[in-house]
């Protein structure tokens, strides 16, 4: 098992990646809006995204089950 | 699809890789002079670097039918070592006349130190002087975006020709001054540290194209030759044509380099689509 300082380390640049990859969606389906001049008809799984990184910024997960919380979270889009 | 590697690492790569490239339509590979894991100590050692990227590399690579050039510098890590910079920097020349060298790099920062910044104005100022291009690395994660200004502010105050500098490894964060200053600009797609095969594309579609590279840099790090035909399929799935595709991972290559005469791959045009 590692220690709470490797995990951050070994871990950090793997997860920096992936939240670039988030906000690169982000900003991919902004660009898009602007060039079509309009949203998209459901903007449901933008606003799934959003929410998920609310529930991921909340200070404390006791239960640290950040992943489960996710899942379920993610269940609600069909 | 035909393919150009514009900055890849070979002698840190397998003879797999060539024939997985080759299979894939990559027709040429470009081996810039790097940092070998370690800090060399001796000028002697990267004259057989040099030679080894220059003389023994292409025919590593013509067995794959891959043609292959290179570059010669002291990388910026290594540029700590001043006496060492300086007497690699007086043998350069001799490799700057092989046929297959087309020009200095990587030369530029890694931590931006003042050593640093006076190898890569030595570097400049050489392949000036000798009429080369010039492959500039900027510094990785947290470094890049003072690295990169630092580059910027450095070649401003110096004699050069944007037309054949080329500043590799921008992301989003970097990209519109290395433009706006006139220079090429390469994204280097990485499996973790450095722009993503998607980023890449999204900045393909943001930017102007005309002076954007796209390369693997694999090395004998945690990296991917095909991270450049992933970035490729993306680009093609998002319905962009072949002939769009070609220019930017062929025909730019050839736009750049070739103002080497010793480049001789001619841009392509797809006929039918």
């Amino acid at each position: 098992m590692l220690s709470p300082q490797k995990t951050l380390d070994t871990y950090y640049l793997e997860a920096r990646r992936d939240l670039l990859e988030v906000a690169a969606v982000l900003d991919r389906y902004d660009e898009a809006v602007k060039r079509d001049g309009a949203k998209a008809e459901n903007e449901s799984k933008k606003v799934s995204l959003l929410e998920a990184m609310e529930i991921l910024a909340q200070p404390e997960h006791p239960n640290a089950n950040r992943a489960e919380q996710l899942l379920n979270h993610f269940a609600k889009i069909t | 699809m035909q393919i150009i590697q514009p900055h890849y690492h070979a002698i840190a790569r397998t003879a797999q890789d060539y024939e997985r490239m080759a299979m894939s339509g990559v027709v040429a590979v470009c081996e810039p002079a790097f940092w070998a894991g370690f800090d060399r100590r001796h000028p002697e050692t990267f004259i057989d670097y040099f030679a080894q990227i220059s003389e023994f590399e292409p025919t590593r690579a013509a067995e794959f039918g891959i043609r292959h050039y290179c570059w010669v510098a002291v990388n910026p890590k290594e540029a700590e070592n001043k006496e060492l910079t300086t007497e690699v920097l007086r043998q350069m020349p001799e490799f700057l006349e092989k046929p297959t060298c087309l020009g200095v790099g990587e030369t530029g920062l890694h931590k931006s130190t003042p050593n640093e910044i006076e190898s890569l104005q030595a570097h400049v100022e050489m392949a000036m002087k000798h009429d080369q291009l010039v492959l500039i690395h900027t510094p990785h994660l947290s470094d890049k975006a003072h690295g990169t200004k630092t580059v910027l502010e450095v070649l401003a105050g110096m004699d050069v020709n944007p037309d054949k500098i080329w500043i590799d490894h921008v992301e989003e964060q970097t990209i519109e001054p290395v433009l706006d200053a006139g220079y090429w600009a390469g994204m280097t797609l990485y499996p973790v540290t450095k722009c993503s095969p998607r980023r890449a594309v999204d900045i393909l579609e943001k930017y102007p194209r005309e002076r954007l590279l796209v390369n693997s840099s694999a090395d004998w790090g945690p990296s991917d030759p095909f991270t450049l035909q992933e970035s490729i399929v993306e680009f093609r799935r998002r319905g962009h044509s072949l002939q769009a595709a070609v220019e930017i991972y062929h025909n730019n290559p050839c736009r750049f380099l070739g103002q080497n005469p010793k480049w001789d791959i001619k841009p392509i045009t797809i006929s039918e689509e």
